[in-house]
């Protein structure tokens, strides 16, 4: 789809503005309903980055919810982070110079949208979240616009509302008054601030937020908007568009498979979205004191996580869940590994994605705080030791050398570990030991190939130790990185 | 009417009950919307209860005939309605996962006399009686007001629930195709929270700007109120009573009444009322008028149970099934007679048996098992299902005329 367009539109050796025929700017307002792709030529780099910093923001974004953060705060991190990443600047008042920048900036803004649309439309689930999140930023957009800025945007659209005839302020004339009045309580005042109020006719099902709140009238099923809160149309119609859209996108993106160079990049990026981008660099000098963040959890488990923590997480990833004992053994696992209890629940929110707010805040935020001694009997719980995950039922996950199966255990350790150094040769002696009952032997060694520009064979967890909690082997991992 | 003798949850009644009573035509053509089914119809969810604890749910059917074929044969306790889904429910496990979804849905309100018992003072838990019966008959007012009023839908079909609520089902085109934030916005606008058993009672409108949708209902309910709450039910009659009005009114004034209420240990609610209005009358600041205001409010304010309404997948009991603990059937009910309602002349199951024993066989007729409901006091409550349905078809009809004058 995308390539189609971008061979027909040849404008070779001026990508960076593009204009019209008759050379005004194709981008004359800041905000875009996005309801023409991009039409230009792009280099496959350009694709990939524009994309990439657009998803920062995004992901930030569904942070910011996941942290409970006001709206004020959303707000103010994701405006300071788009003006790193994604900057977009109001209209110039007269200067043709800057124009070219704004038209840059709108035209990288305009391109990612439609790389990410691209990225996203494939599942109901990423879609979903998609446009949560783009309609967040369309949002915090409207709201910094230039007064100026946003009207001229109003006046460009041709949205679909119709103002409210005077005899029908007339007939709704005390009740309109009643719901938006506020000044003093003067007939005069009132008067004349009616004459001049104008009401916006729209179904109801356009302004829901309004209609929740009781804070608009409602008539027969249409909605009497007041001017100064026409924003929540222009949310829903940005909202209802970008759903519609993204449904055609994803009917037509069997076309695009034959691309080579895309999909890859596209794949990349959905993934990125799903674990989480993180925004902020992973630094491994600055963790083990409580300074883990949600969004580096993924990167450690790859690097440090003995076989059975890992095991979870790649189900949690997997699943969008876990079971009980999965979620109570990873869970104060990843507590004494630092994961501050905000992050935590950060983390465990971000991790359950298909669940609804209120589910995870009335099943899960006690569970979490619990195991964090915040509730309940307040007991600083430990992490289940090598012995414990060894002896539990095998109903429960306990220790992968133990519960697997001699294929599933193979097949599991080349998947998670052939990157940091283990091959199939190490194969029979792990299972070799395994089959004489001495898992924890199994794991340390497990942990000597792993690291094995560092460790010396039979050394273990340091003067020939082995390893004796999931803890003990991450702390040990980190250490040494 | 005397005690039934017949078991309700016998499967022998239940099955004659399906096979010559229910009104499975009326309930196709309400669903449908039209005479030849539609996908309204064919991808609509149905779930069995069947005996022991079964459930079965992603039924579907494609005919009223096939329905009620499958229904006999299982004999369902009872059957619940769902969505209309994006493909047919049957086929769930030969669909990809994930293509699967409700589209489509009546939105639906339960109101249950359940939660009324903080405020009810004739019955609790499952009993119900024709006094309490008018809190419900306030809330049905109230709510068939306000939807009509405020959404502009016209379909409303109210049902009884066949021991102690109702159910409203809203069949208008765009009520069928809200979405979930849809449906959870239109209910948080019309449903207030009104505390639990325990749960803090005051309620927090007393701002000078009440939203006019409440204010209607106010003026509405202001006039049910004497009647239901002081006269009837005499919420608060004795010295309970004034102690439970006494916590709702501004702590300014409570001592003074608390002195007087206590030495006329007898004065009736409907006084003790009075007495509030006369002081509310003098008082200027009016602080007391609106907290008059909040208990009545309170006391008859329709108590919706919101989570039935928020969902698509949402399940509800078919109109008509049997209630398995009263043998009552769960009729359609007429919003404008909902007073004149009285539970218990609500036909049961055993009754309609009864009546269909008494019917002279006709010999000649090999069709015995068609529309027998005609024949007994089913009749006038089916009759209501059939009008709403027409109406409904009619409606179908006219859209698809303008849909062919577009062209």
């Amino acid at each position: 789809m995308h390539r189609a367009r971008e061979r027909r539109n040849v404008s070779k050796g001026d990508y960076n503005v593009s204009k019209d025929n008759d050379g005004a700017s194709t981008y004359p307002h800041r905000l875009n309903f996005y309801d023409r792709p991009p039409m230009s030529d792009v280099t496959v780099e350009e694709f990939e980055t524009s994309a990439l910093d657009r998803l920062r923001v995004l992901t930030e974004i569904e942070s910011s919810a996941a942290r409970n953060r006001t709206w004020d705060e959303t707000k103010r991190v994701i405006d300071s982070l788009c003006k790193k990443h994604l900057p977009l600047g109001p209209n110039p008042p007269n200067l043709k110079d800057e124009q070219w920048i704004r038209d840059t900036e709108r035209r990288k803004d305009h391109l990612s949208h439609f790389v990410l649309r691209l990225a996203f439309c494939r599942s109901e689930d990423l879609r979903r979240r998609f446009v949560k999140a783009e309609t967040t930023l369309f949002r915090i957009r409207y709201e910094t616009d230039l007064v100026d800025d946003r009207y001229q945007f109003l006046d460009s659209r041709q949205l679909d509302r119709t103002v409210a005839s005077e005899e029908e302020k007339k007939e709704y004339k005390e009740d309109l008054i009643s719901l938006h009045f506020s000044g003093p309580e003067d007939n005069t005042t009132k008067e004349l601030w009616f004459k001049a109020a104008r009401f916006y006719k729209v179904r109801w099902t356009r302004v829901p937020d309004l209609v929740e709140r009781r804070s608009i009238l409602l008539k027969g099923g249409w909605a009497y908007v007041p001017e100064n809160a026409q924003a929540s149309i222009i949310y829903d119609e940005f909202e209802t568009r970008l759903v519609k859209a993204l449904e055609v996108t994803n009917r037509a993106l069997p076309r695009l498979d034959e691309d080579t160079r895309l999909l890859p990049i596209l794949e990349n990026l959905s993934k990125g979205f799903v674990a989480g981008v993180s925004s902020e660099v992973y630094d491994p000098s600055n963790q083990s004191n409580g300074d883990i963040k949600a969004e580096m959890v993924d990167e450690l488990a790859r690097q440090h996580f003995p076989l059975c923590m890992r095991t979870l997480h790649e189900n949690l990833r997997r699943d969008s869940h876990l079971k009980h004992f999965g979620r109570l053994n990873y869970g104060l696992f990843l507590k004494v590994l630092g994961l501050s209890i905000e992050e935590a629940v950060v983390f465990w929110r971000k991790a359950f994605n298909k669940m609804t707010d209120d589910k995870f805040n009335k099943e899960h935020k006690y569970n979490i705080r619990h195991s964090y001694g915040l509730e309940g009997k307040r007991a600083n719980y430990p992490a289940k030791s090598c012995v414990q995950l060894l002896t539990c039922a095998p109903s429960e996950p306990g220790c992968p050398y133990r519960q697997y199966s001699p294929e599933n255990l193979s097949s599991a350790l080349l998947q998670y570990y052939s990157g940091q150094g283990l091959t199939s040769a190490d194969l029979p002696e792990i299972l070799g030991t395994v089959k004489g009952g001495h898992c924890h032997v199994a794991c340390t060694r497990v942990f000597e190939i792993t690291h094995g520009k560092r460790v010396k064979r039979g050394e273990g967890m340091g003067e020939g130790e082995s390893v004796t909690h999931p803890n003990q082997y991450a702390a040990k991992s980190i250490e040494m990185s | 009417m005397e005690i039934d003798d017949v078991d309700p949850t016998s499967p022998e009644v239940m099955l004659t009950f399906y096979r010559r009573l229910y009104p499975f035509k009326s309930i196709f053509h309400w669903l449908n919307q039209d005479a030849n089914p539609t996908r309204r119809f064919t991808q609509r969810e149905f779930a069995f209860t069947l005996p022991g604890d079964i459930y079965l749910r992603y039924q579907s059917f494609n005919s009223a005939e096939d329905l009620k074929k499958q229904v006999c044969q299982l004999n369902p306790s009872r059957f619940e309605i769902g969505p209309v889904y994006s493909a047919r429910p049957r086929d769930k496990k030969t669909l990809r996962p994930g293509v699967l979804v409700p589209i489509q849905r009546e939105l639906v309100f339960d109101i249950d006399m359940t939660d009324y018992d903080p405020v009810r003072t004739c019955c609790s838990g499952a009993g119900i009686c024709k006094r309490c019966w008018g809190f419900i008959a306030a809330a049905v007012h109230v709510l068939d007001g306000a939807i009509r009023d405020n959404f502009g839908y016209q379909n409303l079909l109210w049902v009884y629930s066949g021991r102690r609520g109702i159910h409203l089902w809203i069949s208008d085109s765009e009520a069928l195709s809200l979405t979930d934030d849809h449906r959870k916005a239109l209910v948080e606008f019309v449903s207030m929270n009104l505390g639990g058993e325990t749960g803090n009672k005051r309620l927090n409108i007393r701002s000078k700007n009440v939203p006019p949708s409440i204010r209607h209902a106010a003026d509405m309910l202001n006039q049910k109120f004497p009647d239901l709450v002081l006269a009837d039910q005499e919420c608060f009659d004795g010295e309970n009573g004034s102690e439970t009005l006494l916590s709702m009114l501004p702590p300014d004034i409570v001592s003074s009444l608390r002195k007087d209420w206590t030495a006329n240990p007898y004065k009736s609610s409907e006084d003790k009322w009075e007495d509030l209005k006369l002081k509310a009358k003098a008082d200027k600041s009016s602080v007391l008028l609106r907290a008059l205001q909040d208990i009545v409010l309170l006391y008859t304010y329709p108590r919706i149970d919101a989570e039935v309404s928020k969902h698509r997948n949402h399940l509800l009991k078919a109109p008509f099934c049997v209630h398995p603990k009263t043998g009552r059937v769960c009729v359609p009910v007429n919003p404008d007679q909902v007073e004149e309602f009285d539970p218990d002349t609500v036909p049961t199951v055993g009754q309609l048996l009864k009546e269909l024993d008494a019917i002279p066989k006709d010999e000649n007729s090999p069709y015995e098992h068609h529309a027998d409901w005609e024949k007994t006091s089913l009749k006038p409550y089916v009759d209501l299902l059939n009008q709403h349905a027409l109406r409904l078809m009619e409606q179908t009809k006219g859209a698809k005329r303008e849909d062919d004058l577009s062209w």
